[in-house]
């Protein structure tokens, strides 16, 4: 079972099927692709349009339009190894998906991860905010997400620095604007 | 090295607990001729190996045993069992502390006298004055290099210090400085100057933030007097048919449990854990606990009034480059009702990585509002607001019987609710630390609600009368002679001050009255 995100990208038969789909992430076959960043993310616990959902749903939740979905798809990704140990995640996982696209068909014929628009998302989300499947996907983004080395440098943040001899002749009192 | 000493050796003194208060007063015993078994739950890491990753840190440094909460701090609600963020290490949270190093004021020692009866709250005065600690206060700066006393300059300001500064100086506050710190801002006492490394709390990777770790256990290993025993739990106090403190029942590194007899027994294992340790103690001869004849064991638990203000502009800051905390307002710290509250608070800079900046700005936040202010991240500055909270009896360390630790011991339960006059306290330091970035231009101000407690204080307080705290003024029990507390449980009151430089000159001046009680065998 390969669960890495490869960089290989999508096959052509894949592009051409899931050309139309909303945003860029696509299933094709067992796993999640996105032809746009050329990444793809297989599953085998967790069904692939589960997979595409957290994807979706995480950055609805945690909303960075200068951070590439490859981002969200490796905060979410532990819920594919974790949910083959634990049957009680796997089972809080998919039904919470589930519930989110029997909300999102009733209100607008389609599933969530296929809803056109982050408003319309995220007023699903306020529906199930504070339920045991939300608060562990958010809680987990909050690290999964924040905590990913290679997604600091969008926010400014320089990371490790005493290996670099601190600040002292790196900018520490660099302030020009005052 | 030191010498190791013998379970069985009653002549030593147990100190639980190698942070600020026990590894001074370990220290200082040791200097002193006096034979010292301090026993530390922690690992011992070496500066080396700290890492400026804020989480690996957090894995690495943090007390995580089980804790459980309850009452209406909102900690409860987003960090159920996470209700102090200090350190079980060697070197206790000293190793994580900011480096911020301020007296008390007069009126701080007095505050039952000075706030007056105040509804809800457990005012006591202490039993010891500002000019009782003063030559104890000089002697804890001058060891633990002080910026600011004894001819040490003060720390460079960092970025998020000259955003602080500008924006202090232009709403009017007269007292703004880069502040008293215990990080060198030039080579002292073996240690070199800081780097403006930044991650101060992560553990001080250079060597120039004073910790019990790196500038004092040393000093009192090299006598052979002291002997640290790292990963050793103490889960029981003993005492003889007398009623004294006999020594202590703890689980080492390998997890057997060990007896180690004792002359004195100090504890030192910060508000939640010292006293936790008393009333897992309990006896037939003492039912509700060691030092517990009060009733006050665990009671008063103090937090500080904090809370933090990040202000986002238009231009970077960088405000995680450089040292942490070395940034101070000083000008509300005083007493003044006009306010609408009694006590003051500093306000200090603060900064975060990104990683504890999403887990702390806005915990169980989402949406927009949170990653908005998330993406200014590197045009944000940042203060902690941090302030006196008042003792109150209900805010209280207790045992929790239904949830035991790996030894098969009840867990400490802490409880607390913010007394109206924290509340006045922090709207009023969130609206001033607001108006300080705005006045440089901030675009937005965010206020974050209190991180889980740094400063934990008060659950052994002292009290003139032995009816109205656990510890008389150096620290002694008032129920057992040979047992002492050595860290800031025993403060009668929190101040608005940051608490390590009061305990480690409380330490210092217990060990000169252990050793002196010692040398004339009365303990």
């Amino acid at each position: 079972m390969t669960t890495l995100i490869d960089r290989r990208g999508p096959s052509r038969r894949a592009l051409l099927a899931g050309i139309g789909a909303a945003g860029a992430l696509m299933v094709s076959g067992a796993a999640v692709l996105n032809p746009r960043e050329a990444w793809g993310l297989e599953v085998s616990a967790l069904k692939p349009e589960t997979m595409r959902t957290l994807i979706v749903m995480a950055r609805d939740v945690y909303p960075h339009d200068r951070v590439p979905d490859r981002f969200y798809a490796v905060a979410m990704k532990p819920y594919e190894a974790d949910a083959a140990k634990d049957p009680a995640l796997k089972a809080l996982v998919e039904e919470g998906v589930i519930t989110l696209d029997t909300l999102a068909k009733a209100r607008y014929g389609v599933p969530y991860a296929d809803v056109g628009w982050e408003d319309q998302r995220v007023a699903l989300l306020r529906e199930i905010e504070g339920g045991a499947f939300f608060e562990k996907v958010r809680s987990g983004l909050v690290v999964g997400l924040y905590n990913q080395e290679d997604v600091w440098p969008i926010f400014g943040y320089e990371g490790s620095s005493a290996d670099k001899g601190g600040y002292i002749d790196r900018g520490f009192d660099d302030i020009a604007w005052l | 090295m030191a010498a190791p000493f013998d379970l069985n050796d009653d002549s030593v003194v147990v100190i639980v607990g190698s942070g600020a208060g026990g590894g001074t007063l370990g220290t200082d015993l040791a200097l002193k001729g006096v034979k010292v078994v301090m026993l530390e739950a922690g690992a011992r890491h070496n500066m080396e190996d700290f890492v400026n990753n804020e989480w690996e840190s957090f894995a690495q440094l943090a007390w995580t045993d089980m804790r459980t909460t309850s009452g209406s701090w909102r900690v409860h609600k987003n960090f159920p069992n996470l209700p102090a963020w200090i350190v079980k290490s060697v070197g206790g949270s000293s190793v994580h502390w900011a480096g911020a190093s301020l007296r008390f004021q007069e009126h701080e020692f007095k505050t039952r006298t000075t706030y007056g009866d105040l509804d809800g709250a457990n005012l006591l005065d202490w039993p010891i004055t500002l000019k009782e600690l003063e030559p104890y206060y000089a002697r804890a700066e001058d060891r633990m290099g002080v910026t600011r006393t004894n001819g040490i300059p003060g720390l460079p300001g960092n970025n998020n210090f000259k955003v602080f500064e500008a924006g202090a100086k232009k709403i009017g506050y007269k007292e703004v400085s880069t502040g008293r710190m215990a990080i060198n801002s030039e080579a002292r006492n073996d240690r070199g100057s800081c780097q403006q490394i930044g991650f101060c709390f992560q553990g001080c990777k250079s060597g120039a933030k004073w910790s019990t770790l790196i500038a004092e256990i040393p000093r009192g290993e090299e006598t052979g007097n002291l002997e640290v025993r790292p990963q050793c739990m103490v889960v029981k106090i003993e005492h003889d048919a007398s009623g004294k403190a006999s020594g202590v029942v703890y689980v080492d590194k390998d997890g057997k449990m060990q007896r180690q007899k004792a002359r004195i027994v100090a504890v030192a294992g910060n508000s939640i854990e010292s006293p936790r340790l008393l009333l897992n103690s309990a006896s037939n001869m003492f039912p509700d606990g060691l030092a517990n004849s009060s009733g006050q064991v665990g009671r008063n638990y103090m937090r500080h009034m904090t809370g933090s203000v990040y202000g986002v502009f238009e231009k970077p800051v960088h405000m995680y480059r450089g040292t942490t905390m070395a940034g101070i307002v000083r000008d509300e710290a005083g007493f003044d009702t006009k306010r609408g509250f009694v006590g003051g608070y500093e306000m200090e800079t603060l900064s975060l990585g990104v990683p504890f900046m999403a887990a702390f700005l806005d915990p169980g936040g989402w949406g927009r509002s949170f990653t908005s202010a998330m993406d200014g991240y590197v045009n944000m500055a940042g203060m902690w607001l941090v302030g006196e909270d008042m003792a109150q009896e209900t805010n209280r360390v207790t045992l929790n019987t239904e949830v035991k630790d790996k030894h098969g011991m009840p867990v400490a339960n802490v409880h607390f609710d913010d007394h109206p006059n924290d509340v006045a306290m922090r709207n009023h330091a969130y609206a001033q630390g607001a108006a300080i970035y705005e006045a440089v231009g901030a675009t937005r101000t965010l206020p974050t609600p209190p991180y889980p407690s740094t400063h934990n204080l008060g659950t052994n307080r002292m009290s003139e009368k032995p009816r109205d705290g656990v510890v008389n003024k150096h620290g002694q029990t008032h129920d057992i002679p040979n047992l002492f507390v050595s860290d800031g449980s025993q403060f009668t009151s929190g101040g608005a001050e940051n608490p390590t430089l009061t305990i480690v000159a409380l330490a210092i001046r217990q060990a000169e009255f252990i050793a002196a009680e010692m040398g004339k065998g009365t303990i």
